[in-house]
């Protein structure tokens, strides 16, 4: 069954349970035909988000957290961004998907069923940072195209499913094996069947990482629709449309896979840094791998007024892609000084981590508190925008959030 | 006897204890169980009449009189800003993808034309003919960028008191 027609048919027989009336002539309603009030479905209540989520564009749809949304240890499903490049597929059909194996450099194609991979492979669990590229792209200048994501795009749930090297191990690849590309069961927006919205990959090296996910749970759950359901790639550190939703095939490739959005500015930047505004020719993008360090204060909200005297307690999260945060500092005075924050060890490799203060305010004003991580490679995030780049990636600049004493 | 009297006397009192425990025990799980079901506690607020409305035909075509309804200088299905070319916009850019990827965007005229030719090259755009100017004129006026700098001011705060 469609899904959509599904939720239609559903819906129609709540729609006139709630408004306590029958719709007249609803026997008689043309096939195909969808009562306007269907037409525009609440997206909180299709996806089971957060009213508080914010809906940036809704062909494809796309929604991020707020900061402060994003406060919970592990990222429910409700505060989790959404990211789609094509449309959700709208039929799945879980007891005939397959994972195929192909390219140039198997030894042999190979199909799985889900149930052979989750019966013949030991399952692990992994809480995983997943980042869009372009989170961010909001703030520079002059404005790159795209979703305008501002801080959102970004969370840490737990993934469940089997480790990819386990299953290539199994399908056998050749030593000429360079990258990975995935395929999914999403449709292009122009509604051409022959066109993949997205296939993206990464290096064999990433690949074979032991938190390289073939995942069929979410949080202990089944994946979310929106989320994948039921097979997702999980790249973790990486920009997560490297982490491909409804996978139904991997390809191995003996050169950097080339699929939708893995060429011209996509998900690339430039090699070497550029002015403002600078034309940057294809052949000098890099393909984007490890994200940077990056940190978000979840608590308190932004905003908060509190009486002189009274301690002022701050926490959040702090990541760094392929790599851990060694530090996170805050700094009341826009920089002058920083002090240091109180940092947990990630629940494993690739996860966020968790980080705390209490800060004393010398005297009443308006305030910001800015927080900066640092990785394991003394890297850390800096206070102005990083290189601007024609599609607007990476912006790891400090998240502040307002306070005011009084 | 007396020892054995004060024995029986504490057991039973005990056992009152104990009861007493359990009931306010049933009680609250009782009323627990009950908030899960009905959180908005319902059941104890006066119903309030049902909002009518009803498909029926004349509302059907009052909605198509108002598809394309333009108020305070909004175009209110897509949100496009009104405008010479409007309907052009909203007739060659919203086929394929919502209007808010375009009105979320803010590009120079040169780069709103870059646009065009890689959604034509790669994403099935059409030619737009003649209309090409009218829709780039349209985007470049109404969807322009500005200045950011390299760090803006925190805005739109809502500011709130925090208790501690």
């Amino acid at each position: 069954m469609k899904r959509r027609n599904f939720v239609k048919s559903t819906l129609l027989g709540s729609m006139t349970t709630a408004l306590g009336i029958d719709i007249a002539f609803g026997a008689v309603m043309p096939e195909g035909y969808t009562p306007l009030a269907l037409q525009d479905p609440d997206p909180f209540k299709m996806f089971d988000k957060d009213p508080q989520m914010v809906v940036l564009n809704d062909k494809p749809w796309n929604m991020e957290a707020q900061a402060h949304l994003l406060d919970d240890k592990i990222t429910p499903n409700k505060y989790m961004f959404i990211r789609n490049n094509g449309k959700i597929p709208e039929t799945i059909d879980v007891d005939n998907w397959t994972l195929g194996f192909d390219g140039e450099s198997v030894k042999q194609q190979k199909t799985y069923t889900l149930n052979e991979l989750k019966t013949n492979f030991k399952q692990y669990t992994y809480q995983l940072t997943l980042e869009c590229g372009g989170n961010g792209r909001s703030e520079f200048d002059p404005p790159a195209k795209g979703n305008q994501w501002t801080i959102g795009a970004v969370s840490c749930a737990t993934w469940t499913g089997v480790r990819l090297k386990d299953v290539l191990e199994d399908v056998g690849i050749k030593d000429n094996a360079v990258y990975i590309g995935y395929h999914a069961a999403d449709t292009h927006l122009s509604g051409d069947p022959s066109k993949e919205p997205i296939s993206r990959g990464v290096p064999i090296a990433k690949a074979l990482q032991d938190e390289t996910l073939i995942a069929f749970k979410m949080n202990g759950k089944d994946i979310p629709l929106a989320h994948g359901y039921p097979l997702r790639l999980i790249v973790g550190g990486w920009p997560a449309s490297a982490s491909g939703k409804w996978l139904n095939r991997i390809s191995i490739r003996n050169k950097v896979h080339d699929g939708p959005k893995m060429t011209g500015t996509a998900y690339r930047v430039p090699c070497k840094p550029v002015a403002p505004g600078e034309k940057v020719k294809d052949e000098d993008m890099c393909i984007i791998e490890s994200m940077p360090v990056k940190s978000l204060i979840t608590y308190p909200k932004s905003g908060a007024t509190i009486k002189k005297g009274s301690s002022f307690n701050i926490r959040g999260h702090a990541w760094a892609g392929e790599l851990e945060v060694s530090k996170v500092e805050y700094s009341i005075d826009f920089g002058s000084t920083w002090k240091t924050c109180q940092l947990e060890a990630p629940a494993n490799r690739l996860a966020w981590q968790h980080f705390k203060a209490s800060i004393e305010f010398p005297q009443q004003g308006y305030y910001e508190v800015w927080a900066r991580a640092t990785d394991s490679n003394n890297i850390a995030q800096p206070m102005l925008l990083p290189g601007w780049n024609p599609k607007g990636y990476l912006n790891n600049a400090c998240h502040r959030i307002a306070v005011k004493v009084s | 006897m007396e020892n054995q009297d004060k024995l029986k006397e504490s057991i039973r009192q005990i056992r009152l204890l104990m009861s007493t425990i359990f009931i306010i025990f049933i009680a609250i799980t009782g009323i627990l169980v009950y908030l899960l079901i009905d959180p908005s506690l319902s059941a104890f607020q006066s119903s309030t009449p049902e909002e009518t409305y009803a498909a029926v035909p004349g509302t059907t075509i009052e909605e198509e009189d108002d598809f394309d309804k333009i108020e305070n200088g909004i175009h209110l299905r897509t949100g496009f800003v009104e405008g010479d070319g409007l309907m052009l916009v909203v007739n060659n850019c919203t086929n394929c993808h919502s209007a808010k990827l375009v009105t979320q965007n803010r590009m120079s005229k040169e780069r709103w034309v870059a646009t065009i030719r890689w959604m034509q090259e790669t994403q099935n755009l059409w030619d737009l003919g003649k209309n090409e100017e009218a829709i780039v004129n349209y985007l470049a006026t109404y969807y322009a960028p500005t200045a950011k700098g390299r760090r803006q001011n925190l805005s739109n705060i809502e500011w709130y008191d925090l208790e501690n």
